[in-house]
């Protein structure tokens, strides 16, 4: 369960890397194309993606909307800079909480790894602080996923 | 309250969560932290008290003023944070394993 890495590099970028098990043809179409990505880019367990606008061209336009099903939701909008089919993804996004975040800057790399493929995602930020402010608002629904979790246990639980 | 309570009410509130993520990076006065947040003085300065009160970061009188930074503790907090944001995102790439492994039967 260790495939996933994330740390912090310098004072402005965040580093994920994945391997997965699929040549990096499948694994860079699973990331530009909309009816693959609405299977997995889900976040917390109950969310789902009913808006996915993922235009794979230099210029081309990211829209991903996200939907709890309870009139929560939020959004992320984007633009490409770069592609190298099935090796290499270049795009700036942000997110919309509902205000806009400062844009992030993505570099995502697929390399072959023997049958497989190792993921790199480099982010950079404008600054440091922007990049605590992002932590913390993925630590956030990081955290609602357990407080949910914790609030089912309490509603379950038979003691007084 | 105890410790575990109280630092569980500090770290229940957004704004708390972020100052936390603003300190991590090094001390700051409360000014230093007004100015980010879009809110007033006294706001902030109720926040610290909270954190200060639950052993989550620790001030220290500097002339007129009172620098806060992170208390020890707070920075296995800050981990356990991390961890469940490396949760979140292992989610996802677990689910996308399914959909890779359902793209090779289709072949």
């Amino acid at each position: 369960m260790s495939k996933l890495t994330l740390k912090t590099e310098g004072d402005t970028h965040l580093i994920v890397t994945r391997k997965f098990a699929a040549p990096p043809k499948a694994v860079y179409r699973a990331h530009t194309e909309p009816a693959l990505i609405q299977k997995w880019l889900l976040g917390p367990d109950g969310w789902t993606m009913p808006v996915c606008i993922n235009e794979a061209r230099p210029g081309g336009k990211i829209r991903y909307e996200w939907s709890n099903g309870e009139g929560r939701g939020f959004y992320v909008t984007g633009e490409y800079v770069e592609l190298e089919p099935f090796s290499r993804l270049v795009h700036i996004e942000r997110m919309f909480l509902p205000d806009p975040t400062p844009d992030n800057h993505v570099v995502t790399t697929f390399t072959p790894d023997g049958a497989g493929t190792l993921m790199t995602m480099r982010m950079t930020l404008p600054d440091s602080a922007t990049r605590a402010m992002m932590l913390a608002s993925g630590m956030e629904h990081g955290m609602e996923a357990s407080y949910v979790r914790l609030q089912g246990f309490i509603d379950s639980s038979e003691f007084v | 309250m105890s410790n575990l309570d109280a630092s569980f009410a500090a770290l229940a509130d957004p704004t708390r969560r972020a100052i936390l993520a603003r300190l991590a990076l090094g001390e700051a006065t409360v000014n230093e932290l007004v100015e980010p947040f879009d809110m007033t003085q006294p706001a902030i300065s109720r926040h610290l008290k909270v954190l200060e009160g639950a052993g989550l970061i620790m001030r220290r009188v500097e002339g007129t003023k009172r620098p806060c930074r992170l208390a020890p503790t707070a920075m296995t907090e800050i981990d356990q944070w991390l961890g469940m944001l490396r949760q979140a995102l292992a989610a996802n790439y677990d689910r996308l394993d399914d959909v890779l492994a359902a793209m090779k039967t289709e072949e």
